[in-house]
């Protein structure tokens, strides 16, 4: 019982993670038709920007904010300068574009910021709370985590819902070319989606790191993980990101929990390739048919 | 255009004899890498370039050759001789392959992108998870099987040189590319190769065709693992180790760099690339060293590069640097 | 007013439109004719800068739009609503017509949305529902309805007739005919459906292999036998 609470708790916290990664790799894909590999290292230098900060003594909420700009120009510039030319193009190019830009941040991480572990500082307590003499596995910087992506979700709700500028972003993912007919700055809202994608994903960068040890390939199984959840949820719904993390982040608890942390990617591999194979829209797909 | 393969595997032959014999240990010991990158990533091209399937997870696909291989040099009582083993490495790595295939058939683009980067991500926990068997952290030592007495006397009498360990492997790895590059190259002017093109060219029109779009994937899929369980059977032998470190997924992003770098389905170009991923990193690491780079540092100087050379490459030249370059001279020519 | 001169165009070596002028006078119907692959949406996209032209210019009420991009023609007054109809079918109904005044630099008022759904009653049912559910002549009122909300001088329309049901066709031309004569609308109207076209455009002009073969009003176009077996298709 003790240790099914504990998976649980851990499986929440780390499904809004892998929830916030998805969601960022959906907000791109819906987007551009792009499913942005160099995310992983994209947030994993931001994080590094956070650390640099934070170890030159500024306090962790200034390397926070930091993090999150720089991962607003970051996705920014990379839309603008980078993938903005093989958009449209060949579906493997863009792929490959990708993982040339994960090549190069990873190499560019490590000669800037060193190729060694580092701890990374939590803002909130890493033990557990007490309920009587029990230690549960819920710890202030789980809470945090749980605000805080919660937080991010619900500004970008009422964005994307509320807003002339949501609808405009909104309008260019599904049909660039009618938008334009209508006026919207296509290029502009790419631009802006990627940089808002970019930031939810240093979000989940700076929140993996927290209280633990960050390293140029620290984020290499989150991506793989946020892959697993967006296309549980069918690549295109934020909605099915979210559940889809989640869902995945308890699987993944079970697994580490009961068999072996070892094992949690062959365990993603597996969940991916059953969805693929099984249900290639994704968990909550009505009938209609995708092509994976 | 079989007898012409022949021909320039003769040459190939002769050229590698002459290359081997001349260089250092330290050359020849490159040469030994520089051989199952080029394996590694012919079978790659074949893939990618000629069949248009993706595929993040080779690096994964060298390690179950490299552990498989390692496994059969374990025992201490004499062992199964090397080609053997190799060939058993391969055809392993053919099963797995196969597995992985049917599944990558049904997919494309992205999503077969992510499905073989999971598995580039999970293969090394394999290792970790069963630790007493597979050696955990530390991997597995490989050890060297002595050379053949008849092989060791025969090399002698040729060359005038004792054959050394080091040598000995880069002679198996380059007669590894020959034999393969002979049967790839074959194999793509065959009508199975030019069924594996038409698929990736247009599926509709290859299934109206009545080729099994499937079936062809499969095949795709399952000859390029092979080539990726022997590559990783002789980075085993060229390691003497077989460690889970040694198949991040950095080794598949880097195989899949080497591949675009040398122009997508062109085994010229895999060759190139496998020439790049030895040979760069002394060239680049010494510069960085000279310009004031820690020795870590300066490591990385190469991935940057070939990190960098790939996007551009995507950007730009799309056929390659060999195909960029072929078509700035076309260019040129009629301009 | 939209005046076209000697516009030409193509997707490759061989040019798709060559050599077009045309004008779509204040407050009439011009309408573009010819059989399929003639160049009709050529025309169009290359309005509205989709295709780059190789050599001409349009203009409106004199301005040339060379140079212009294709996302400030909705605040100049060129409103173009595509082959295909171009409706999004993800957003709700009231969001594609609110991406209509966007597209003019406003804010919607409620206003707005009223007279347009009191063009197209329909619409005001379905408003908040996703515009996916639309039938095919819904979907054609709910384009004319989102263009018409930039409050365009010059409406391009590419076959809004195409696979609806005739009674539909007429409801929606006769709107159309209402639109023009009450608020001066200028409309360059693509069809192939040549027969309902001319029943209410003022001008025509028939369009063969990219280039213009007559131009005509309507009344006599429609009365040309030979013109119309050759060309028109009824
Ligand atoms: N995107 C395109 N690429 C290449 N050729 C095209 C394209 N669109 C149209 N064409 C060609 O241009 C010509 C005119 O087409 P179009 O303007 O669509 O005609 P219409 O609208 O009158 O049916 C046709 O021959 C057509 O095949
Ligand atoms: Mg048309």
């Amino acid at each position: 019982m003790q240790q099914l609470l504990t998976t649980v708790l851990t499986g929440v916290t780390l499904g809004v993670v892998y929830a916030a990664f998805a969601l960022a790799l959906v907000l791109i894909w819906r987007a551009t038709r792009i499913v942005n590999f160099a995310q992983a290292p994209m947030a994993m230098i931001t994080t590094y920007i956070a650390l640099v900060l934070i170890d030159a003594g500024y306090s962790y909420w200034l390397g926070f904010a930091a993090a999150l700009l720089s991962g607003l120009v970051l996705g920014a510039v990379v839309e603008r300068f980078v993938v903005r030319f093989v958009s449209g193009k060949s579906e493997i190019n863009a792929v490959i574009l990708t993982l040339g830009l994960f090549i190069v941040l990873h190499a560019l991480a490590a000669i800037v910021f060193g190729s060694r572990y580092r701890s990374f500082p939590a803002p909130f307590g890493l033990r557990g709370f007490q309920i009587g003499d029990t230690t549960i596995a819920l710890t202030g910087f789980g809470v945090f985590t749980v605000v805080a992506v919660a937080v991010v979700m619900v500004g970008l709700v009422l964005l994307f819902r509320g807003t002339d500028l949501g609808l405009r972003m909104r309008a260019s993912a599904f049909n660039q070319e009618v938008s334009r007919l209508l006026g919207v700055k296509v290029g502009r809202m790419l631009t802006l989606g990627w940089a808002l994608a970019a930031l939810v994903g240093s979000l989940s960068g700076l929140l993996i790191a927290g209280g633990g040890l960050v390293h140029p390939s620290y984020m290499d199984g989150v991506v793989v993980y946020g892959f697993v959840a967006a296309v549980l949820g069918g690549l295109d719904s934020p909605v099915g990101a979210v559940v889809g993390g989640l869902l995945l982040g308890l699987s993944l608890s079970l697994v580490s929990g009961y068999v072996g942390s070892e094992l949690v990617p062959l365990a993603a591999l597996v969940i991916l390739m059953a969805v693929l194979l099984l249900k290639p829209g994704g968990l909550f797909a009505s009938v209609r048919e995708r092509r994976v | 255009m079989v007898r012409r393969h022949l021909l320039l595997a003769l040459g190939a032959l002769v050229v590698v004899v002459l290359v081997l014999e001349t260089t250092s240990q330290f050359r020849n010991a490159q040469f030994a890498a520089m051989a199952y990158y080029a394996i590694a990533a012919a079978g790659l091209t074949i893939l990618t370039g000629l069949n248009g399937q993706l595929s993040l997870g080779h690096g994964a696909l060298m390690a179950v050759g490299a552990y498989s291989t390692a496994l059969m040099l374990q025992s201490r009582e004499g062992t199964l001789p090397l080609l053997v083993i190799l060939a058993l490495a391969t055809v392993i790595t053919v099963v797995v392959g196969a597995l992985v295939g049917v599944a990558a058939a049904r997919l494309h683009g992205p999503y077969l992108a992510g499905a073989t980067l999971a598995l580039a991500v999970a293969i090394p926990g394999i290792p970790l998870y069963f630790s007493e068997w597979l050696g955990g952290e530390q991997g597995l030592n490989v050890r060297m099987p002595e050379i053949p007495v008849w092989l060791a006397d025969a090399a002698y009498f040729v060359t005038g040189q004792e054959l050394t360990q080091i040598r000995y492997l880069a002679y198996l790895g380059w007669l590894g590319v020959i034999v393969v590059f002979v049967l790839l190259a074959n194999l793509s002017r065959s009508r199975v190769g030019r069924n594996w093109q038409a698929v990736r060219d247009d599926e509709v029109a290859a299934e109206l065709a009545g080729i099994n779009l499937g079936r062809a994937r499969v095949q795709a899929f399952v000859v390029s693992a092979g080539c990726a369980g022997l590559a990783g059977g002789l980075l085993a032998l060229s390691a003497r180790l077989a460690a889970p470190s040694g198949f991040t997924l950095t080794l598949s992003l880097l195989l899949l760099s080497a591949v675009v770098l040398g122009g997508l389905g062109s085994l010229v170009g895999a060759l190139v690339g496998a020439a790049l991923l030895t040979f760069l990193p002394q060239v680049v690491t010494g510069a960085g060293t000279d310009l004031g780079l820690t020795d870590v540092q300066a490591a990385q100087l190469a991935p940057l590069i070939y990190g960098l050379v790939t996007v551009l490459v995507v950007l730009l030249a799309p056929a390659g640097l060999a195909g960029g370059l072929r078509k700035l001279i076309h260019w040129r020519r009629s301009s | 007013m939209l005046t076209v001169d000697n516009l030409s165009a193509g997707y490759g070596p061989v040019p798709a439109l060559d050599d077009v002028s045309l004008t779509a006078g204040h407050g009439e119907i011009t309408a573009v004719l010819g059989a399929n692959g003639a160049g009709k949406t050529t025309l169009l996209r290359t309005i509205s800068g989709l295709v780059r032209a190789r050599s001409g210019t349009v203009s409106l009420d004199g301005r040339p739009l060379t140079g212009v991009s294709t996302e400030d023609l909705p605040a100049l007054g060129l409103a173009h609503v595509p082959e295909g109809r171009g409706v999004l079918a993800e957003l709700t109904v009231e969001e594609n017509l609110r991406l209509g005044a966007l597209g003019s630099r406003r804010k919607t008022t409620a206003a707005d949305l009223r007279r347009i759904y009191d063009l197209f009653p329909v619409l005001a049912e379905r408003g908040t529902g996703l515009a996916h559910v639309l039938s095919g002549g819904e979907r054609q009122m709910l384009v004319i309805g989102r263009a018409l909300l930039s409050r365009p001088k010059v409406l391009l329309l590419d076959e809004p007739s195409l696979g609806l049901a005739p009674k539909v066709v007429v409801q929606i031309f006769e709107l159309l005919r209402g639109l023009v004569r009450d608020d001066g609308l200028t409309v360059v109207l693509v069809e192939q459906n040549a027969r309902s076209a001319l029943s209410i455009a003022d001008h025509g002009v028939v369009l063969n292999l990219g280039k213009v073969v007559v131009r005509d009003d309507a009344a006599t176009l429609a009365a040309d036998d030979g013109l119309r077996h050759a060309y028109l298709g009824f």
